[in-house]
């Protein structure tokens, strides 16, 4: 019987999460209540850089928020009980992620208070509203299919939920891979291989979310993760991060087989001070390489270094998107081809970005609301694998 | 029907795919265009007959920056130049990497024909009047910048601060894109765009690109004239000359 009582928080364990994910929210609503009024002077984005920390965390919660569900696919589309199990759990945090990323990105808008607008009018030509569609409707896929798994009744109809979840959750990927290939003129973007490689990043990111979130609840509740799910999720999991990693390479050689991208990438690989740093250190040696490691390493790959391991392509998925939203902003638009450009509005030059506190605190903030969503939907409902207690 | 400015478009798979949305786009920016045109009481004149335009040349634009000042006193703008102040129009210094010729060039909205501003614009608040100049409806705009990150001209500004003595038919406001609009309130009255009538030099020819006997259309007839980054095809509103 107590194999299957539900994982839950302890009491105190569960208000101290609920107390400190609470105060990130709060800050981070603070904060874009501050750049409510005073305008975006206060974060670190100009007219050069006009994406700035906000995007990197929204983007990243939204991509993985589609990658999580990974694992329920797994389970219900290609039916492998061990992934069935935490197909539940992996439906939790995808909508806490989609609904933390949704929440940054939407007080950034210079006008929050339009949401209305942007809901009601809807540009059929524009990515970015054909994406608020996906997102929405994600919402209400994922949901649809929390309820089938975990309502008795509606058991039956949970593959095909678990279906529309799939295709849905490929689709909105794309979607927000597009929004970054339309943009022709951009050198950083415009590429037509964004799509998949979102796609793929997003398997990566979403199992490492997934794992931390996976070996928290259980070792806040004592329990222990069968030795053979964590074995075969680990695998999964290094064989995502080698394809993110193939996807990433093959990005950036396109853009160097075209010769006019090698400034470019030049930029972004060797001599733009902060983002080569932080592509080559934070992405590809913290990212990719050491998790790698820990992973397959026959000494390592025990359930700390999986943990580890996991945290460090979240931080990967970051410094990616670090270099890839604000180090292809900042450099400089190729508007007269051949000539040398200078002008009082950064013309020819590199952007120049400093992210500011506020714009760091609204991110955090979507984070915290992820954070608050999942310990709540823990607590309250069944969302955890049951396996053996550690005590038992 | 005259072909003078029509721009062979180069066949973006891209674009060829938007245009099947085009006609409900139009649905959705026509409010916005009622709701502008209302700002300045003003309803006919803005028809397709009509398609506005300017031809630069650059051999006459010299050190001075007249054009920048007539915009800013005309527009309301600061003036500041630090990166979030807004800039609808800028002096850009251009020196041949090859030959080494420098020049130099008013840069602003090149009024695109096919503007991947309104085209990724959630809202529809970046559209395209009937006489071909794009303006954003700042009553419409969320201020998501993503037209900023389309253009590819850099032609547009985000207000980042709370604005204070506005002019009154100029509508601007914190939170919103903005960009050139050919001093839509100018044109309407039947005037010249303001940096057009300050140049010393008369280096910014403004006129109808859609009337064949137009001052504009005979000049790029006779004299060879280009689009700053043709290959986009995007068919912009202003021309070159000297580049
Ligand atoms: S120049 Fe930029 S802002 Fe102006 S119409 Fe073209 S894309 Fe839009
Ligand atoms: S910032 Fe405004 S005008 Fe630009 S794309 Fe967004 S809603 Fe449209």
């Amino acid at each position: 019987m107590a194999n299957h009582s539900p994982l839950r928080f302890k009491n105190r364990v569960f208000y101290t999460l609920v107390a400190a994910g609470g105060l990130v929210v709060l800050m981070g609503l603070y904060a874009a209540h501050m750049m409510e009024g005073h305008g975006h002077i206060i974060t670190g984005m100009n007219n050069q850089i006009v994406w700035g920390m906000p995007h990197v965390f929204a983007i990243f919660l939204i991509v993985s928020a589609s990658g999580v569900l990974n694992v329920s696919s797994i389970g219900s589309v290609f039916n492998k009980p061990a992934y069935k199990a935490r197909a539940p759990l992996a439906g939790l945090l995808s909508i806490a992620m989609l609904a933390g990323g949704l929440t940054v990105l939407m007080l950034d808008l210079g006008r929050p208070d339009r949401i209305i607008v942007a809901m009601t009018r809807f540009n059929p030509t524009s990515v970015f509203a054909w994406n608020i569609f996906l997102y929405s409707g994600m919402f209400s896929a994922v949901a649809l299919y929390l309820w089938t798994m975990m309502e008795k009744r509606m058991n039956p109809w949970s593959k095909p939920a678990g279906l529309l979840v799939f295709v849905w959750r490929f689709v909105l990927t794309t979607g927000t891979g597009v929004i970054f290939s339309f943009l022709v003129a951009r050198q950083a973007y415009g590429t037509a291989i964004l799509p998949p490689m979102f796609i793929v990043m997003s398997f990566a990111w979403g199992m490492a979310v997934f794992h931390v979130a996976q070996s928290s609840i259980y070792e806040w509740n004592e329990k222990l993760l069968d030795p053979y799910v964590q074995k075969r999720m680990k695998n999964l999991m290094g064989v995502l991060v080698i394809a993110a990693l193939y996807f990433v390479a093959a990005y950036h050689l396109t853009n160097l087989y075209f010769a006019r991208q090698t400034g470019f990438e030049r930029f972004i690989l060797l001599d733009g001070g902060v983002y080569p740093l932080v592509f080559w250190i934070g992405y590809f040696l913290l990212g990719n390489l050491l998790p790698l490691l820990l992973i397959y390493h026959p000494a390592l790959g025990k359930s700390k270094s999986i943990l580890f391991a996991s945290l460090l392509i979240i931080l990967g998925g970051f410094c990616f998107l670090y270099v890839f939203i604000i180090g292809g902003q900042a450099f400089p638009l190729s508007i007269f081809p051949g000539y040398q450009v200078t002008s009082s509005f950064g013309d020819g030059a590199i952007g120049l970005y400093q992210p500011s506190l506020p714009e760091i605190m609204l991110g955090m903030g979507g984070v915290g609301i992820a954070f608050l969503i999942t310990t709540i939907g823990v607590r309250v409902l069944d969302f955890v694998p049951h396996e053996l207690p550690k005590s038992a | 029907m005259s072909d003078t400015n029509e721009i062979s478009n180069t066949s973006e798979q891209r674009r060829q795919f938007l245009k099947t949305s085009v006609g409900a786009a139009a649905v959705a920016i026509a409010p916005g265009m009622l709701m502008f045109d209302m700002a300045h009481g003003k309803s006919e004149a803005v028809s397709g007959k009509v398609r506005w335009g300017m031809l630069i040349n650059t051999a006459n634009c010299e050190d001075c920056d007249k054009c920048v000042k007539a915009c800013n006193k005309e527009n309301g703008l600061s003036g500041g130049l630090s990166p979030t102040d807004s800039q609808w129009v800028r002096k850009v210094e251009l020196k041949d990497m090859r030959t080494g010729r420098s020049l130099a060039l008013p840069m602003m909205c090149q009024h695109c024909a096919e503007p991947p501003c309104v085209d990724v614009c959630p809202t529809g608040a970046s559209f395209k009047r009937a006489d071909g100049i794009v303006l954003v409806d700042k009553h419409i705009c969320i201020g998501c910048r993503y037209c900023m990150m389309a253009c590819p001209y850099k032609a547009r500004s985000f207000v980042h601060e709370p604005l204070h003595d506005q002019k009154p038919d100029v509508p601007r406001g914190k939170g919103v894109v903005e960009s050139c609009t050919m001093c839509v309130q100018r044109i309407d009255k039947g005037l010249q765009p303001a940096c057009a009538e300050a140049c010393p030099n008369k280096s910014i020819l403004f006129g109808n690109l859609n009337d064949p006997d137009s001052e504009i259309s005979n000049k790029m007839r006779t004299q060879a004239s280009t689009q700053v980054r043709a290959d986009l095809g995007l068919d912009t509103g202003l021309r070159y000359q000297g580049i």
